[in-house]
């Protein structure tokens, strides 16, 4: 009795020190679980696409031009970064001077100024550079292609000089962030070891990395930009690569909010009281036309019977509402989407009138070889969607037949091109490849430009369009915003009219939220800012 | 009994140099590109060359395998293509989730596998032996990955018993026992166990139920033997079999629970395996494959050892 009584008292005593200890660990923290295998690299530049930046990039690092990604109502846009301002030189279109942002300091503390920068693009662009690393080069180097030099100015001024007049380069720097040179050095130079401990000038801090299991961020209370202090105080990522996993664990309580769930869990989701948050996303999920000679896809009235042929409505039902009906290559909100006369709809009278002009008829269908994968990022529900399209299209005399391989082996095809004996050879005709499509670059130029057909670049069908060209020329000269929104749009309205591509959706991007989580804005964009998420 | 215990080391040798072979090749036959993991879609050539030169993914296959082997047997598996870290760390620490989840497994599936399966080989053509039956056919049957989403659903969804992912509680920083870590082990556990259950509920009850009918059981039971001693005699002839079997199932256990650990999101072998496999992380799914066989291939030898101390007739 008495050792009962010694017990109640030690109990009573230790009470109060418990309350003061649950009151000074009030730390707020989210548990988000993302749809990666892995947490992407923490060493500057983030592995695994574009999707990856809001975990390990835009948290833990700045770049010098940032993308506006606390706001949903309205597309994003260029903001200062660790660049306070930027322009061109009037006597010299390629050269670019930057006024970098004093009194930011990395998380170890040491000062950010213009060797920093210097010292980040060698480390992805000067493989003759100590801190040359293959691994981030390769993430980051095809995203910043018109860099040719830079220099250091003086402590807070860097030129970067560009390999020909290039005005929408300012678009390639939100890729490109800046880590901290003495970091490495205190790792031992050891970039595996920054992994573990890196450092940048981020709104959050990595205060833990369990590979594969978690990566823990911390709030930077000092972080430079008071606006965007992180209203959760530990965000704790966690990867779970399979949609329903990702949502069980949700149900069950084990994290707070979710990327992706599941179509058919949606139902489930809501009467659990889970809010279901997406926006429109820069993401578009078409079939891509070879233009080559031998293509049936060449003549205009095919491609745009197809595209009239496709029911979009009833394919964002099968995706449970987790996309939007495409009516181009942007989204008609982009300032870039101009006025296209070609109106995606679906019109199956119309369709079948173009393929009976262009020859073709029930008797003697037209026979196309699409290749698709059969998941993975980017390709939505890949194969129900294509199954679909393809009994859609044979409604208007187009047989598609399949070639089914993994995202991995489609984007050897993709890279090769259309004209590449692996997909003209083999009778492919046209790809399935969900692109991103975040900057001009990124949705137009790439795809519509003469000089970047494939293997020059990923125009992949080999569009080429003398007007469009010369738009695209003109665009690269024009450092008045307002003349390359317009003559962007012209690009997109001639992508549209030329029915380059089929487009059938965009992607909304969708996140499950648990009550617990009370603020999240979902940018217009694959970069989103985690500082949002409130709990 | 010591030449049977070197011959048997002696023929492990080539067959675990023979699963490096096929490892080997097996990832290089498939299609795809080991880059892709690194390079965003569209790097151009020049990236991607500078890339191979680096992983070198330049070199003739002989000279790679060449050099993989030379370095594999000094212990280095590499680095993996995707994180940069080294495969070794990377593979022992999921093996080590694997073995705890394989094990557990393994105790539960040869547990019920033995008792229900001795069980219905005794009461022969009883209800005990037809629900038995049933019981091993299901276990044998039964899609993995849904039983383990349906597992999920009711235990950790709409009863909120157990977790319904992960190997330990959200700040956990490795494998601990206690009751937190626990509760994860046991939905992926229980999933895992059963075709091993089914298919040794089977192996024991064939075994017991012919060994019941030897003229040797009827003649101990003239004897007068009791039921406990006859028990044992059932037990020592059928062990051999058992044994043979249960090793077969551990083996597979380890390798074989991909789906599994994915729809349980456990960070073992398993869940590694298909990201490599996806992401085409050569170093990583070689010396995952590797370390895998030659589990398989080290049980495999240990059964074969264990055996002639059950039926010395083996050894001879």
């Amino acid at each position: 009795m008495s050792f009962l009584k010694i017990h109640l008292a030690a109990g009573l005593l230790a009470l109060p020190l418990a309350l003061a200890a649950i009151t000074a660990q009030a730390e707020t923290v989210a548990r988000y679980g993302i749809s990666m295998a892995d947490i992407p690299l923490t060493t500057g530049q983030p592995d695994r696409g574009a999707g990856a930046y809001q975990f390990t990039g835009h948290t833990i690092y700045d770049p010098l031009i940032a993308w506006e990604a606390n706001i949903g109502t309205r597309p994003g846009k260029l903001i200062p970064g660790l660049a306070t301002e930027w322009k061109v030189d009037p006597k010299d279109s390629k050269v670019w001077t930057f006024k970098l942002r004093k009194g930011v300091k990395f998380h170890d503390g040491s000062d950010f100024k213009a060797d920093a920068v210097v010292w980040n693009l060698d480390k992805v662009l000067n493989d003759k550079s100590p801190q040359f690393d293959a691994k981030q080069a390769a993430q980051v180097k095809p995203r910043i292609p018109s860099i040719a030099s830079f220099k250091k100015i003086d402590d807070y001024t860097v030129e970067i000089t560009t390999k020909d007049t290039d005005a929408l380069f300012p678009y390639q720097l939100p890729w490109f962030l800046v880590g901290s040179p003495a970091q490495w050095e205190k790792m031992g130079r050891d970039w595996a070891k920054v992994a573990t401990q890196p450092s940048g000038t981020g709104p959050f801090k990595l205060d833990k990395l369990v590979p594969r299991e978690r990566a823990e961020l911390v709030k930077n209370a000092g972080y430079w930009d008071q606006s965007r202090i992180p209203k959760t105080d530990r965000i704790v990522l966690v990867p779970i690569p399979d949609a329903v996993t990702r949502a069980n664990a949700l149900l069950n309580g084990q994290v707070d909010l979710i990327e992706t769930p599941p179509p058919d869990m949606l139902p489930q989701l809501a009467a659990g009281k889970f809010r279901i948050v997406q926006n429109v996303t820069p993401h578009v999920w078409p079939y891509h036309f070879s233009t080559q000679p031998g293509s049936p896809w060449t003549d205009i009235r095919v491609r745009k019977a197809a595209n009239l042929a496709i029911d979009r409505a009833s394919i964002v039902k099968l995706l449970g509402g987790q996309a939007v009906a495409a009516k181009g290559q942007l989204d008609p909100s982009s300032p870039w989407f101009g006025k296209p006369s070609f109106d995606l709809k679906y019109d199956l009278p119309a369709a079948r009138a173009l393929m009976a002009a262009a020859g073709y008829s029930a008797a003697k269908p037209l026979k196309a070889k699409i290749i698709i994968a059969q998941g993975g990022t980017g390709q939505m529900l890949s194969l129900p969607m294509n199954e679909y399209i393809q009994q859609s299209l044979a409604e208007v005399n187009i047989q598609v037949e399949f070639q089914v391989v993994e995202l991995e082996n489609l984007y050897l095809h993709w890279r090769a091109g259309a004209k590449a004996d692996m997909n003209a050879g083999k009778g492919i005709t046209g790809i399935n490849l969900g692109y991103v499509t975040a900057d001009p670059f990124y949705a137009l130029t790439r795809f519509a430009y003469g000089k970047y057909i494939a293997p020059n670049g990923v125009n992949w069908g080999g569009y080429d369009n003398p007007k469009v060209n010369e738009a695209i020329e003109q665009i690269r000269s024009s450092f008045d915003t307002k003349v390359q929104d317009k003559l962007l749009a012209f690009v997109h309205q001639q992508m549209v009219d030329d029915a380059l591509m089929m487009w059938v959706v965009h992607d909304t991007n969708p996140h499950a939220l648990s009550p617990k989580v009370k603020q999240f804005i979902q940018a217009q964009h694959w970069f989103q800012d985690l500082t949002t998420i409130g709990m | 009994m010591l030449v049977y215990v070197l011959k048997r080391l002696i023929y492990a040798l080539p067959t675990a140099l023979g699963v490096t072979l096929v490892t080997f090749m097996l990832v290089y036959l498939a299609p795809g590109d080991p880059l892709n993991a690194i390079a965003p879609a569209d790097a151009p050539e020049n990236v991607i060359n500078a890339l191979k030169a680096t992983y070198g993914l330049d070199r003739p296959l002989p000279v790679r395998y060449g050099l993989w082997l030379w370095r594999a047997l000094q212990g280095d598996l590499g680095a993996s293509i995707a994180s940069g870290r080294a495969v070794s760390s990377e593979v022992f620490a999921a093996v080590s989730n694997t073995l705890l989840l394989a094990g557990a497994a393994a105790l539960l599936g040869v547990l019920l596998g033995c008792v229900l399966g001795g069980l219905a080989g005794y009461r022969s053509g009883s209800w005990v032996d037809r629900i038995a039956s049933a019981l091993s056919v299901v276990g044998v049957s039964i899609p993995h990955y849904w039983l383990g989403l349906v597992l999920t659903i009711v235990f950790s969804i709409q009863l909120g018993w157990l977790p319904a992912m992960g190997a330990g509680p959200g700040d956990s920083d490795g494998w601990r026992w206690d009751i937190a870590h626990l509760r994860h082990l046991v939905l992926p556990a229980v999933t895992l166990a059963v075709i091993p259950m089914g298919i040794i509920t089977r192996t024991v009850r064939a075994l017991v139920a012919e060994t019941l009918n030897q003229e040797f059981v009827v003649s101990l039971q003239a004897r007068g033997l009791g039921a406990g001693r006859i028990f044992r005699h059932v037990a020592k002839n059928a062990a051999p079999t058992v044994l043979a079997v249960a090793g077969l199932q551990v083996g597979y256990l380890m390798g074989g629970s991909i789906l599994v650990e994915t729809v349980f999101a456990w960070p073992g072998t398993g869940f590694m395996l298909n990201t490599a496999i996806f992401q085409r992380d050569i170093p990583l799914l070689q010396g995952t494959i590797l370390v895998l066989c030659l589990f398989f291939v080290v049980l495999n030898l240990a059964v074969d050892l264990l055996q002639p101390l059950l039926d010395p007739r083996i050894a001879r």
